[in-house]
């Protein structure tokens, strides 16, 4: 398999050869990877708007955007255009300095999180020991920033938008925590790129079997929560409180939070994909080793970006077929059924790996 | 009709008489509320059902008409007439104690004619801003638009309230009273809310999640029809019942020619009869469709939401082809209807009827038979039997709380009498009973059109011949028809000229917000919106 | 000028001559190349990007809803994204009667959509008031209290009709100046100046 690390590597050789000092060459190397990250993270988004736009009016027997670009491809820069020039209303009683801090906090929180996803083979740019626990702590500031939207908007809707999102992202935190850490449990690691590793024979969901694959559907039905999406939009619930913790937000504050809904969407597809169908790595069968070449001239990530839009596939289907549930009931179906479900799912794991029952 | 008369006369000796459309009986204003209990609890006359309030100006004098029916007795309408005893400063007093639909009926009547109710609990305006000069519906009303210019300020929330109490030594006085308390955290929902289907606005006080009380405010698209009505012609007034009601703008028309017809005593062609009780129940099928859609787009199910539209298309697509419009179709005239049915008629609505059945299988199985929107309806919004004749909701919302209240068996006019069909009822009581009635309705409309199909005569005249001019009588008219959401009741009284001296039009709707308050409370906020949703309130209905 | 919307030409379009001089009138301050393809960006993209705000008082709500509906899919051209909240709206589609109870309420909502902003009139009451203009308590017209940009008759219009409008609307956005033209800070020291009291009421904030 291709390894990534081996442009990056020669990329860092060649300005120490220049005659730079190591610091200045590091300084250079972040600058560009942040500039790459951040443009991916636009590419991205925007890609995403546009495949649920599409993707729902298939849903509906409608075609979607069609007349912007071919098959309406140019609709999501049209609308980002329109998007930066649009007026910021600052409104008089909110707090000015968190309601301009908030949706900038959602973007910081999606970006680092997106740094972390593994791409390919050495394509990955924060990876370290515990990665995935860093994840999920980088993943819970951004609650931090929906509350802030909510509260400092002086506005009852954002105000009960946020409380309800509170609610609901901290609750679900503990399953989607479970559901990765039966997983770590099983790889017996934390690291990002050693998780990947550990699924060159064969992907966590088919290895660990049944708790993998409960705990792959638990993780589906919390990180669907986590992103605020259908049918748990209810911190956005149109029909209830006009848009939730946003309602105040206009031109490219509201942009961000836009940006960072899809992509969260995009982030927790990434995460999925990474803990249950082996990231970037391709399929393999265990001594199919002509089935494993052919699959390994499909570069890395093609597979990671083709899974991850898959499991978006289904939450997007998700929202666009199920009816938004109510606060008590979400908060119910996570405490009473998904939390001990996943606990006990985690025992299980336990106990299989302990017996040495996975593959 | 002459038995209710001696048993009014046993319990009210002083009561007089009238004669004419229905039976109407004349009650001094200072017995009025004792004579209201005992037409209500007297077991023989047993008017448990208010159907319509109506503020009258007669010049020399200002009054309530009173419509009671009954559930017992085959649903005979008699109509009590109430006298203010001083024009100038003129009090009744309420019976919204007894029939609660009265409370929001006779604010109305406060709101238009200046009318105050004694005892009334919240004798706040119902339609227009709070300081609007005079009351529009009054005779003497100045229409001067100087004295009510377009205004440019926000209407201060209204949370102080006014109740009229009678003293011993019978001096009216006003008590004060508050709709919210001082510390309550009032939510407002609306006038504009992507779920109140409309300009309906509530204002809601919450207690975290849960709805402590609703406050339904009214008459963001309160257009006036009623006094503009009393100044043109009575095929004049037709196109306004297609825009009050869009969703049941066959219906209402329907009811309105019928009131006109009975008073000119126009018989009208057998074939017109059959093709307005087609077109009533093809309204009926695009209205509930809608309402699915509604339900389920409010619930968060977008996708449903187009699936109804998909059929709602079809639809439309027979009205256009007819009447030559998609919505507000003018299609009723007085006498008959405008235009013959276009030749693909039949066939459009068979292959309407052909589809139908596997296109409602479809809407249950994307969204009835999804479990979160089970848990959304069932068990919402509990609305007994005895509350929604007591409020009078009427319709598929009535009849989820097992009250058979259609006007189509009560009354049956048109070809109803002819067509076999079943009366929706379902005994949940909840959103989930009003939600199941309309998807039930579809199949009953389809199969009265089936069987209107067959009564189809091949030709005949679609008009019966009028006057050139209309002229009612004088006299005083009350037709009732099942519209799409309950009983549409249209009230004209004419004086002998060529305008009508008033026209009330009843709407279901109106009384459906009414119920808000005692349906939501103690519920949640994702609720008030499932609420209403299914009670599916139309407000240009509302607020007329 | 032509102004492009794509698959309908020139002659497929009334009242051209609006157009015309609109645009006649923003050329002759003249703009360099640079701002003048850069507006051309920006106009591309804010006629393109046209999201609604979700208000309907009656029947053209209804035809609104069959617009967004599968057979005519206003999403094609990129309007579905309708939004509940003004701030993120980009044009106010007053579709059905205005009363004077209603009017406050629909200015205030005008004054929370963020720049820039349009109003299209919708069916017959919004124009001029409808069949209600005699009523004692209707707007006639939300141009009383509104700046309408595109106004659609019918009542309620066809849902081509509105596409028509939009389309219209598409075109007069197209030949805005979002740079070179208005500019804003003279405009709201000329407002200051007609009005001093609301720049006292503001300082006084």
């Amino acid at each position: 398999m291709f390894n990534f690390g081996r442009w990056t590597s020669e990329f860092n050789n060649w300005l120490l050869g220049m005659g730079m000092h190591e610091g200045l060459a590091i300084a250079i190397e972040c600058v560009i990877i942040g500039i790459l990250l951040l443009a991916v993270y636009t590419v991205l988004a925007l890609f995403y708007i546009l495949y649920e736009r599409k993707l729902c009016a298939w849903f509906q027997c409608r075609l979607g955007p069609m007349r912007v670009g071919k098959w309406g491809v140019l609709q999501v820069f049209a609308d980002m255009f329109k998007i930066l020039v649009k007026e910021l209303i600052c409104l008089k009683g909110t707090d000015k300095f968190l309601f301009k801090l908030a949706p900038y906090i959602i973007i910081t929180s999606s970006v680092t999180m997106l740094a972390c996803l593994p791409w390919g083979n050495g394509l990955q740019i924060i990876d370290f020991n515990i990665g995935i626990f860093f994840i999920l702590a980088v993943s819970s500031v951004g609650v931090l920033g929906i509350l802030l939207a909510g509260w400092s908007s002086n506005n009852k809707y954002t105000l009960i938008g946020a409380m309800r999102s509170g609610a609901q992202m901290i609750s679900y935190e503990i399953s989607l925590g479970i559901a990765i850490m039966t997983i770590v449990l099983l790889a017996g690691t934390m690291s990002i790129s050693e998780l990947v590793w550990a699924q060159q024979d064969a992907w966590f969901l088919f290895k660990g079997h049944i708790p993998a694959i409960i705990a792959f559907i638990i993780y589906v039905i919390a990180a669907t929560a986590e992103t605020n999406r259908g049918p748990f939009d209810l911190p956005e619930a149109e029909h209830e409180i006009i848009a939730g913790y946003h309602t105040e937000y206009s031109g490219i504050h509201f942009g961000f939070f836009y940006l960072a809904e899809y992509l969260n969407l995009f982030i927790v597809s990434g995460i999925a994909t990474l803990m249950f169908l082996g990231g970037w790595m391709p399929l393999h069968v265990p001594g199919w080793d002509g089935f494993n070449d052919a699959m390994n001239v499909i570069p890395g990530p093609v597979w990671f970006l083709a899974k991850a839009f898959f499991i978006s596939f289904v939450i997007i289907w998700f929202k666009w077929t199920f009816p938004r549930v109510r606060i008590d009931q979400l908060l119910a179906f996570e405490w009473k059924y998904m939390m001990p479900f996943a606990l006990a799912n985690l025992i299980l794991m336990a106990i299989f790996v302990a017996l040495g029952w996975h593959f | 009709m002459s038995d209710f008369k001696t048993i009014i006369s046993e319990i009210y000796p002083a009561a007089t008489f009238e004669e004419g459309d229905c039976l109407l009986v004349n009650v001094a204003d200072k017995d009025w509320h004792t004579v209201a209990e005992q037409l209500k609890n007297d077991p023989r006359l047993d008017f448990d059902v208010l159907t319509a309030v109506v503020g009258m100006d007669w010049k020399e004098s200002v009054g309530v008409l009173y419509y009671l029916t009954s559930t017992s007795h085959d649903w005979d309408v008699i109509c009590v007439k109430v006298l203010a005893p001083d024009k100038d400063d003129p009090f009744i007093h309420t019976v919204s104690d007894l029939w609660r639909v009265a409370n929001f009926q006779e604010r109305e009547v406060y709101d238009f004619f200046g009318i105050r109710f004694i005892n009334h609990p919240d004798m706040r305006r119902m339609f227009m801003r709070n300081d609007w000069n005079g009351h529009p519906l009054r005779k003497d009303y100045d229409a001067d638009p100087e004295r009510n210019p377009i205004p440019k300020e926000d209407e201060m929330n209204e949370d102080e309230t006014a109740m009229w109490v009678e003293e011993a030594d019978g001096k009216i006085v006003k008590k004060p009273g508050r709709v919210f308390g001082e510390d309550e955290y009032v939510v407002n929902f609306g006038p504009q809310h992507p779920s109140t289907h409309g300009v309906m606005r509530f204002r809601a006080s919450v207690d975290g999640e849960t709805v402590k009380k609703v406050d339904a405010v009214s008459g963001y698209i309160h257009r006036g029809i009623e006094k503009m009505s009393e100044g043109l012609t009575y095929p004049q007034i037709l196109h306004f019942t297609d825009r009050m009601d869009y969703m049941s703008a066959h219906q209402n028309r329907h009811c309105l020619c019928m009131c006109i017809e009975k008073a000119l005593g126009i018989e009208v062609p057998r074939r017109a009869q059959v093709i307005r009780t087609m077109m009533d129940e093809l309204m009926r099928i695009s209205s509930h469709l809608l309402s699915f859609g509604c339900t389920a787009m409010d619930l968060g199910a977008t996708t449903a939401f187009f699936y109804g539209f998909r059929e709602r298309e079809m639809v439309l697509d027979i009205f256009e082809k007819t009447c030559g419009a998609r919505m507000s179709m003018n299609y009723n005239v007085i006498g008959g209807v405008i235009a013959d049915l276009h030749p693909d008629f039949v066939k459009d609505v068979q292959h309407l009827l052909d589809i139908m059945p596997s296109r409602l299988k479809e809407y249950h199985k994307v969204f009835t038979g999804n479990i979160i929107a089970m848990n959304r309806l069932k068990e919402v919004g509990m609305l007994s039997k005895e509350e929604a004749i007591n409020y009078d909701i009427t319709g598929p919302s009535g009849r989820g709380s097992n009250w058979s209240c259609d006007c189509r068996k009560k009354h049956p006019y048109a070809c109803y009498s002819e067509v076999e069909f079943e009366e929706v009822l379902e005994t949940g009581c909840d959103s989930y009973a009003r939600y199941m009635v309309r998807m039930r309705e579809i199949e009953e409309s389809c199969k009265i059109l089936k069987q209107l199909l067959e009564l189809l005569p091949a030709e005949g005249e679609i008009r019966a011949q009028v006057p050139k001019v209309i002229k009612l009588p004088e006299g005083r008219w009350y037709q009732q028809v099942e519209a799409s959401r309950g009983t549409f009741g249209v009230f004209i009284e004419s004086v002998g000229e060529k305008t009508p001296y008033r026209v009330h039009y009843q709407s279901p709707c109106f009384n459906l917000i009414g119920v808000m308050d005692l349906t939501c409370s103690g519920y949640m906020i994702a609720d008030l919106i499932t609420i209403g949703a299914a009670l599916d309130f139309v407000i240009p209905d509302i607020d007329r | 000028m032509e102004v492009k919307i794509k698959s309908m030409t020139r002659d497929d379009f009334k009242d051209n001559e609006y157009i015309d001089s609109l645009v006649e009138e923003l050329n002759s301050s003249g703009a360099n190349v640079m701002v003048g393809s850069l507006d051309k960006l920006i106009n591309w993209g804010i006629s393109n990007s046209l999201w609604p705000l979700c208000f309907g008082t009656s029947c053209c709500a209804i035809e609104f809803m069959s617009l967004g509906a599968a057979r005519y899919d206003m999403a094609r051209f990129g309007f579905e994204v309708a939004r509940n909240s003004p701030r993120q709206a980009d044009y106010i589609m007053v579709q059905g009667t205005i009363v004077h109870k209603m009017a406050p309420v629909l200015v205030r909502l005008y004054e929370q959509l963020a720049e820039p902003k349009y109003v299209i009139a919708c069916g017959g009451c919004a124009v001029s008031g409808g069949p209600f203009k005699n009523s004692y308590c209707v707007v006639p017209g939300v141009d009383k209290i509104l700046p309408v940009d595109v106004y659609i008759p019918g009542c309620p219009p066809r849902p081509e009709a509105f596409f028509y409008g939009l389309m219209q609307l598409q075109r007069k956005i197209k030949v805005q100046k979002f740079f070179g033209g208005t500019n804003r800070k003279e405009k709201i020291e000329e407002f200051f100046a007609q009005h001093p009291e609301e720049r006292e009421l503001l300082e006084s904030k």
